[in-house]
């Protein structure tokens, strides 16, 4: 087997599309090992894992917690509210700090775009992107391609709409990337307030009318609309925003077939999508949150086995 | 590099029933009894068995499974290359069961350790067998012995024992290369 291209997973701009491939596959094995009545194996009984997380998570969080353990890695945790960060520390002291204690990987969340990158050229360890501001989240993004892939049997030729808060989501830029990468053609849509300025670089077509999006698509992930990142007023009101973006039931109903929904959650649930759409046997919310941790078992399963034996 | 062949098809004809028979001994109707072949090689030959069985023998109850035990080994990080997984698949659950591990090469006992951790992820066997065809004996890690074996092989250590089969090399053959 070949192996990761790269030594860190700092965004899915590193990545080739073997890497995603190997990926996918090792994520394949490690969701039946989920499945089993035992579902730990104890390939990382050597190793020992950082979770740093500068912003609140509570899913990602859980699912890294979850896929550490299920190798049976030792891991540790840390949040920024507790720690000595609010005493005036640097990123790379507390890091370094963490590491002289034998740590050998880092999943690190910071509100700060490319703080994954920073690290990875100042500190001597394996470094996993699990959001950094509204730059890149390629875990969510692989396990987005993942499901999709599950659910349609392929990514390439499938047309996806990325609906919502484009401009504050890593979420968005991470599937742009990865879905360009496997070969699907993207849209985006949502208030052209929350769509940035050069999105059309990326290789995206923006459509600002959500039902001619969803006529056009085969998935939509829904994102969610970002208020606490929102400094200042995009859109009149959210009962504005629900009328024009918000999937529901009737809209679903009338397009004139049956596409996959999609969510990264947290929903809120009348806004962008109502609950009897994220309830519905079209929503795949659920089957990406299991896929999660299978996809970052792989990541991180592939990441460890490039850590040399000292 | 030089290669021997140790086993001809007509002889490992001769062997795989001889095998089987001996299963068929201790575990007659394989009521409670399940084949599980350690992959990816031990897969092609607890395919064969199972074909000997059920066709020949007329064993219909008989249930088969493939085990992966690359998350179980315990070199990870100290090869060159990251190790391939395989597919599990075990569709039934060996709790209680009579459970007969199946692979072509028995040489340091390392996988089979594996295989014996990997295994209690699907529950507590009531007895675990071995079966190989071939046993590089004097070459073990560990103390492991086959329960049920096709030939003993002398061969040192730079010595490869390589088992070709029909459905996937194009012949059936066991072959001793030596890299000289």
């Amino acid at each position: 087997m070949s192996e990761l291209s790269v030594d860190h997973l700092l965004g899915i701009k590193y990545l080739t599309k073997e890497d995603i491939a190997l990926i996918f596959q090792t994520a394949d094995h490690f969701k039946e090992v989920i499945n089993r009545p035992i579902k730990k194996v104890p390939s990382l009984r050597d190793i020992t894992i950082a979770n740093l997380f500068f912003e609140n998570s509570t899913r990602t969080r859980l699912s890294f917690e979850l896929a550490e353990k299920r190798l049976s890695a030792d891991v540790v945790n840390f949040s920024a509210s507790s720690s000595s960060v609010t005493k005036g520390e640097t990123l790379i002291d507390t890091v370094n700090n963490i590491l002289s204690m034998k740590v050998d990987m880092v999943v690190m969340r910071h509100p700060n775009p490319g703080a994954g990158i920073f690290l990875s050229r100042h500190v001597n360890a394996s470094i996993i992107n699990a959001g950094d501001g509204a730059h890149e989240h390629p875990t969510q993004a692989l396990l987005d391609c993942y499901s999709i892939r599950e659910k349609l049997g392929e990514i390439e030729g499938k047309k996806v709409v990325i609906v919502g808060d484009i401009l504050h989501s890593r979420v968005a830029l991470s599937n742009i990337f990865a879905l360009k990468l496997l070969g699907a053609q993207v849209k985006v849509c949502g208030p052209y307030t929350l769509i940035p300025k050069h999105i059309r670089s990326l290789g995206v077509e923006v459509e600002p009318n959500l039902k001619n999006a969803l006529e056009w698509c085969d998935v939509a992930n829904m994102l969610r609309v970002q208020h606490e990142r929102m400094d200042i007023s995009y859109f009149p009101s959210t009962r504005e925003y629900v009328q024009l973006f918000g999937l529901n039931r009737q809209l679903l109903d009338s397009l004139n077939k049956k596409i996959v929904v999609m969510h990264p959650g947290p929903i809120n649930r009348g806004v962008e999508i109502t609950s009897d759409v994220a309830d519905s046997d079209q929503a795949i919310i659920l089957d990406q949150v299991q896929n999660g941790v299978a996809i970052r078992m792989a990541v991180i399963y592939l990441l460890a086995s490039k850590i040399k034996q000292v | 590099m030089s290669q021997k062949v140790l086993l001809a098809s007509k002889e490992m004809n001769i062997i795989l029933h001889r095998l089987a028979c001996q299963l068929i001994e201790n575990h007659t109707t394989f009521e409670n009894s399940v084949l599980i072949g350690i992959q990816p090689r031990g897969a092609f030959l607890a395919n064969r068995i199972y074909k000997i069985l059920k066709e020949e023998y007329g064993i219909s109850q008989i249930k088969m499974g493939q085990l992966d035990i690359t998350f179980y080994r315990d070199d990870f990080r100290r090869g060159e290359k990251p190790l391939e997984a395989n597919k599990t698949n075990i569709n039934f659950v060996v709790e209680d069961k009579r459970v007969i591990f199946i692979d072509d090469v028995l040489y340091t006992g390392r996988s089979i350790r594996a295989a014996l951790t990997a295994i209690q992820s699907f529950g507590r066997p009531s007895e675990i067998e071995l079966l190989t065809l071939i046993d590089r004996r004097f070459s073990r890690h560990l103390p492991i012995q086959p329960d049920y074996n096709g030939r003993q092989v002398d061969a040192v250590n730079q010595e490869k024992v390589k088992v070709n089969w029909k459905e996937n090399e194009g012949e059936d053959a066991v072959y001793l290369i030596s890299k000289e």
